[in-house]
């Protein structure tokens, strides 16, 4: 492809992930009516209704501090993140191709997946103290699990014909690797990356809150404290357009780029 | 190949088979369902080892097309058509030129080139697989029953496609059919398998080129193979037991 027409196939397919965003704004509009019935059956004190929400999140933001503690929450999660996803497609592709890991690793992963996030908080905490490590460690143990399966399951499930096909023209097992088998995981790894980022913020805040941690936790705790409903629920309205921020700002622009003859399969084809 | 054996699970599957291919000769080998066909061009193109025996390769560049296309869907057709490109050495500012070359022998259209293997039919998808075998520009190439899947129109176009690009190309090839027609017309000369893989059971050398002779010809070579040489009994015997 011509480098013109390159840029050009990149700026549709960027407008056309823009255009698809109605679906979803479509979807948080019918989420916010929801929010506004349950509000006007339950009266403010339960439910305060989206608008004043969203306002105290305006306000949060304006706040020095409270742009500190989202930034904060949001590197913590990103980290254990970046992290858990490392060791989780690493390990996952190891026990891909060797089925004796698979079957020693697929115990432990029960045993791993069966403790609550909350009991390894706390154990955390009594390993590490009140910081950063425990909410990273926590989130480590509590997002490898899916990230692994996925990645096993990846290169388990490829298709050995592809790898043939490479090695029938001189590939090693390098090549087949890094142009077949690594491409062929990345199918289920991707959703694998979309949940785990979601259970890093969630377990992030969970940590933050138990272990008085600062970030977004604390903030949630101090709301509670305080019945400050409104605080509490712009703390989550932030939390999630900071894990929309970082999902549809990276993990499915990858995504895309990866799977877009996917869309070739589609009824309405590859716009050409 | 030289005394070639394989087993797998203990049970023997092929034996002391010898075969020979001349440069720029395509020898194709039959044989029934079971016979080990399958095993021995991947034995021959490096892609199993063989238990026993010896392969020399005297030729630089090897291809193979296999029964289905083995497309990497979330390629292009152009860019599978280069995927053999980078491991046969062949330069970037090359590329481009010789996946042309190549689509063009197979008969694409530059149009298909921008497509995915999706949005392609299966004789396209097919063209698209001898398009990177022929990329390589291959002094052998090695078929494994290649268009068993397709219907019997689409299938003559194909080999009319491979003895062209054949004739063009010079490459040696192994293909593998259990298509006696097939055989006939695109072979220089026929291999049949033994039934239980114990060697090669005969050779017939084929009168004429590939592509020289017509289907009168080719149509009475095989009833002539089929009723009166003995060693054509038993090609369309199907042994399900082993190959479920």
């Amino acid at each position: 492809m011509k480098p013109g027409a390159a840029l050009l196939d990149r700026a549709g397919r960027l407008l056309d992930f823009l255009w698809s965003g109605w679906a979803g704004l479509a979807a948080l509009a019918l989420l916010a009516a929801a929010w506004q019935a349950g509000h006007e059956a339950w009266g403010a004190f339960i439910l305060p209704d989206p608008l004043e929400t969203v306002k105290a999140a305006i306000r949060l933001m304006g706040e020095a501090e409270s742009r500190g503690l989202l930034m904060l929450t949001a590197q913590r999660s990103l980290a254990g993140f970046v992290l858990a996803a490392s060791a989780g497609v690493a390990l996952g592709l190891t026990a891909g191709y060797a089925p004796a890991v698979m079957r020693l690793a697929r115990p432990l992963l029960t045993v791993l997946l069966g403790v609550p996030p909350i009991a390894w908080i706390v154990l955390t905490m009594m390993w590490f103290g009140t910081t950063g490590t425990t909410v990273a460690v926590t989130i480590l143990i509590a997002a490898v699990p899916v990230v692994f399966v996925a990645a096993a399951e990846g290169i388990a499930k490829r298709d050995r014909e592809l790898g043939q096909m490479a090695e029938a023209f001189g590939y090693g097992l390098a090549g087949r690797f890094l142009f077949i088998d690594l491409r062929q995981a990345a199918q289920p790894i991707f959703p694998a990356l979309a949940l785990a980022l979601g259970t890093s913020f969630k377990v992030a805040i969970m940590a933050e809150m138990l272990a008085n941690a600062g970030g977004v936790g604390s903030a949630l705790a101090r709301a509670r404290s305080l019945l400050d409903v409104p605080q509490a629920l712009a703390w989550v309205v932030l939390t999630v357009i900071a894990l929309i921020i970082v999902e549809y700002g990276l993990v499915r622009p990858m995504e895309g780029e990866l799977e877009r003859w996917r869309r070739a399969a589609q009824p309405w084809g590859v716009k050409k | 190949m030289q005394r070639i054996g394989h087993a797998y699970f203990g049970q023997s599957v092929l034996d002391r088979i010898d075969l020979d291919v001349e440069r720029g000769e395509i020898v194709a080998l039959v044989g029934p369902s079971g016979s080990g066909k399958s095993t021995l061009i991947k034995i021959a193109a490096g892609l199993i080892e063989a238990r026993e025996g010896r392969i020399t390769r005297s030729y630089a560049h090897q291809a193979m097309i296999f029964q289905q296309p083995n497309l990497m869907p979330w390629a292009t057709a152009r860019e599978n058509i280069a995927f053999p490109l980078r491991r046969a050495g062949v330069k970037w500012r090359d590329r481009s030129q010789r996946i042309d070359e190549a689509a063009a022998l197979a008969e694409l259209e530059p149009a298909d080139l921008a497509k995915y293997p999706v949005e392609l039919s299966g004789g396209m998808r097919q063209r698209v697989a001898i398009a990177r075998a022929l990329a390589v520009q291959p002094d052998f190439v090695f078929f494994d029953e290649p268009f068993t899947a397709l219907d019997v129109a689409l299938k003559r176009r194909m080999q009319d496609l491979v003895i062209d690009a054949a004739r063009e190309a010079h490459f040696a090839a192994l293909f593998i059919t259990h298509d006696l027609m097939e055989a006939i017309r695109i072979a220089h000369r026929i291999a049949v398998l033994d039934v239980r893989g114990k060697g090669v059971a005969g050779i017939r050398y084929l009168p004429d080129a590939p592509g020289k002779r017509d289907e009168n010809e080719i149509f009475s070579l095989r009833q002539t193979y089929l009723q009166e040489d003995p060693l054509f009994r038993h090609i369309h015997d199907v042994d399900e037991r082993r190959h479920p």
